[in-house]
């Protein structure tokens, strides 16, 4: 192997033109590869992030009792239970397993809230709003609030509203003005408004009021107990496991962010499928133009192989000279291409600080291991062939020319 | 003494049925230890089908070759190739060096690729080779830096690197000037008598005919007459 891995090195290096046109070739394909693969990544991260970021990654809920079949005898008439139009799901235990949720490895924030809608009232005008009455430090816990206050403070007490930018447009709202607030229970109550925010999406900004969890309990006329429990995770990605863990411990249902934005997660995996195809596009490039060099070298050198042979070369001994140019062309050209990968694409902001409109590179997720370990398999699965052909080279043909 | 190659009825014939081409038709040739024969005979007489046969390079259509006492037609290809590599050894009229390696790489090749390294005891017979084919000065040079004369050398030299038993020769000289081929026929001359080397040396040129031992004449495919 040694001695192959000297004639492989020598080989390379004696066609120094054709052996750079070659590296560079695989490089710029690499290149291809990692930038394929930071751009869809960074991309896909970029829409989650803006998309999935300010809302719950795991919702806690009461398991819905919906309407069941009681008796479904063939030979009789079947019977329904329908539940009670105005009757709520209420989650009664939140206390006794919130400390074990927070204590879970990836939970960032947990957030108990009691929900539901109503109309803001102010002189003539009536909007509907979906109010959400949640712990008072802890308005930010799922949206960030906080970090997109345009006026006020993101603190609620049992007096003030926080409520989104379009609303308080559309009522003419400004902080420290007074509104009233009137739940689907017809209760009514005239709060201050304390903050402004403005996240960017839409429902929020149009449609959502921030309560104490005090006020909203009156609001909506509910004793005990939180209507859920939202949860936002480290690791979007995983709030499947998480959800079917969290529905496991607790026997409630946890439904994951993924269930409701099926469209979002169509198209992301329709984006990652593209660019998983130009990949696939850049490593057929590659194969296919090792495979052109590593045989034309190959007649290049068959007077040579023939002597090789009659010297007593194995057929194997052949094989593995040009397998071995493949591979070291493949490493050298991938390492080559995903560090200039890297070099290129570090400037680039990150998905999570890219600015609207730019390119959400993420110079993070370039699959730099995955482009050479699969440039240099590629490469040498495309040497196979012009090395196959070089040991068949019959020694007494080409010594006799 | 004993017979080195033994070949008894040898036919090759290529091509088939009406472009069937016979080229041996039964020839019998023994080769012993020590032998530096000349194989004469005009273009197209089967004196490179035979060399290449005697070589492994190529099986006959029928009759035996036995070399060393072993059967060499019923041989599987890596066993001709492994039989090769350590009892034959070839001088090609145009030299046919590896371009890109230097002297010493290129005599050192059969033990090199046998071993799968080039060993510290090879690279020193190689380079007790060179000095002895009087290349002591150009060990290190590329192959493509020697002159024709010096090239035909370090093959000979090549050749012997493994001590093989047979060296057969395809016109050695054809390619050299008359000083160049006289200097590389004193070498071979001097090779058989000190190390016993068997040599088959096929030829046109009747000068290198007579420097040999024995002349072997190849007619029509048959060895008819022999001195």
């Amino acid at each position: 192997m040694l001695y192959a891995l000297k004639f492989a090195l020598r080989y390379l290096g004696s066609s120094k033109l054709q052996t750079g046109l070659l590296v560079l070739g695989v490089a710029i394909g690499v290149f291809v590869f990692v930038f394929i693969s930071a751009l869809i990544g960074g991309l896909g991260m970029f829409l989650v992030d803006r998309t999935v970021g300010d809302i719950s990654h795991v919702t806690i809920e009461a398991p819905s009792r919906d309407a069941t079949l009681i008796s479904a005898r063939p030979d009789t008439a079947a019977t329904v239970y329908q539940k009670a139009v105005g009757q709520r799901e209420v989650l009664r235990t939140a206390d006794a397993f919130l400390p074990m949720l927070e204590a879970m490895d990836g939970i960032r924030a947990t957030s108990q809230q009691i929900v539901g809608n109503g109309f803001i009232l102010r002189g003539q005008s009536r909007a509907p709003v979906y109010v959400k009455g949640v712990e008072a430090d802890k308005v930010s816990a799922i949206s960030d609030i906080d970090g997109h206050l345009i006026a006020g403070s993101a603190r609620t007490t049992n007096s003030s509203i926080i409520i989104g930018a379009t609303l308080a447009s559309d009522l003419g709202l400004r902080v420290g003005q007074v509104i009233n607030l009137q739940s689907d229970r017809n209760v009514e109550r005239a709060l201050i408004i304390a903050g402004i925010f403005s996240v960017g999406v839409e429902t929020l900004d149009s449609r959502t009021a921030f309560v104490s969890l005090a006020t909203a309990r009156s609001l909506f006329d509910l004793d005990q107990g939180v209507s859920r429990i939202e949860i936002k995770l480290d690791d979007l990605n995983a709030a499947e496991s998480y959800a079917q863990r969290i529905a496991a411990m607790t026997g409630l249902k946890a439904t994951p962010w993924t269930e409701n934005n099926a469209q979002l997660l169509d198209g992301l995996r329709a984006q990652k499928n593209s660019g998983d195809l130009i990949k696939a596009f850049s490593l057929v490039t590659i194969v296919i133009g090792v495979a052109s060099a590593l045989l034309l070298s190959t007649y290049r050198r068959r007077p040579e192989i023939g002597i090789m042979r009659a010297f007593g070369a194995s057929r194997f001994f052949v094989v593995v000279v040009f397998v071995i140019q493949g591979i070291l062309v493949g490493l050298i050209g991938g390492v080559l291409g995903a560090g200039l990968g890297y070099v290129v694409m570090s400037p680039f902001p990150v998905p999570e600080q890219a600015q609207s409109g730019s390119l959400p590179i993420d110079v993070r997720q370039g699959d730099y291991l995955v482009a050479v370990l699969l440039t240099v398999l590629g490469a040498m699965v495309a040497s196979i062939l012009p090395a196959r052909a070089a040991a068949r080279v019959d020694p007494v043909e080409v010594i006799g020319q | 003494m004993t017979a080195l190659v033994e070949i008894r009825d040898l036919v090759k014939t290529f091509g088939e049925g009406e472009t069937a081409t016979r080229v041996l038709r039964g020839l019998d040739l023994t080769l012993v230890e020590g032998d530096l024969a000349a194989l004469l005979g005009p273009s197209g007489s089967g004196k490179s089908t035979l060399l290449t046969i005697l070589g492994t390079l190529m099986r006959p259509t029928s009759g035996s070759h036995a070399m060393l006492g072993e059967d060499m037609t019923s041989a599987s290809d890596a066993a001709l190739t492994e039989f090769r590599n350590r009892h034959i050894g070839f001088v090609f009229q145009f030299h046919h060096l590896l371009p890109d390696f230097t002297a010493l790489e290129n005599v050192v090749f059969p033990t090199a690729v046998s071993k799968g390294r080039e060993t510290r005891e090879a690279r020193e017979r190689g380079e007790e080779l060179l000095r002895r084919v009087g290349l002591g000065n150009r060990i290190h040079f590329r192959a493509t830096q020697l002159s024709g004369g010096q090239k035909q050398r370090v093959a000979i030299a090549r050749a012997l690197m493994n001590q093989p038993e047979l060296v057969l020769a395809d016109e050695p000289t054809g390619n050299l000037d008359r000083e160049s081929a006289g200097q590389v026929m004193e070498l071979i001359r001097e090779i058989n008598e000190t190390e016993k080397t068997t040599f088959l040396i096929s030829t046109h040129d009747e000068k290198i005919a007579a420097a040999c031992k024995r002349q072997i004449k190849v007619v029509d495919g048959k060895a008819v007459a022999e001195s």
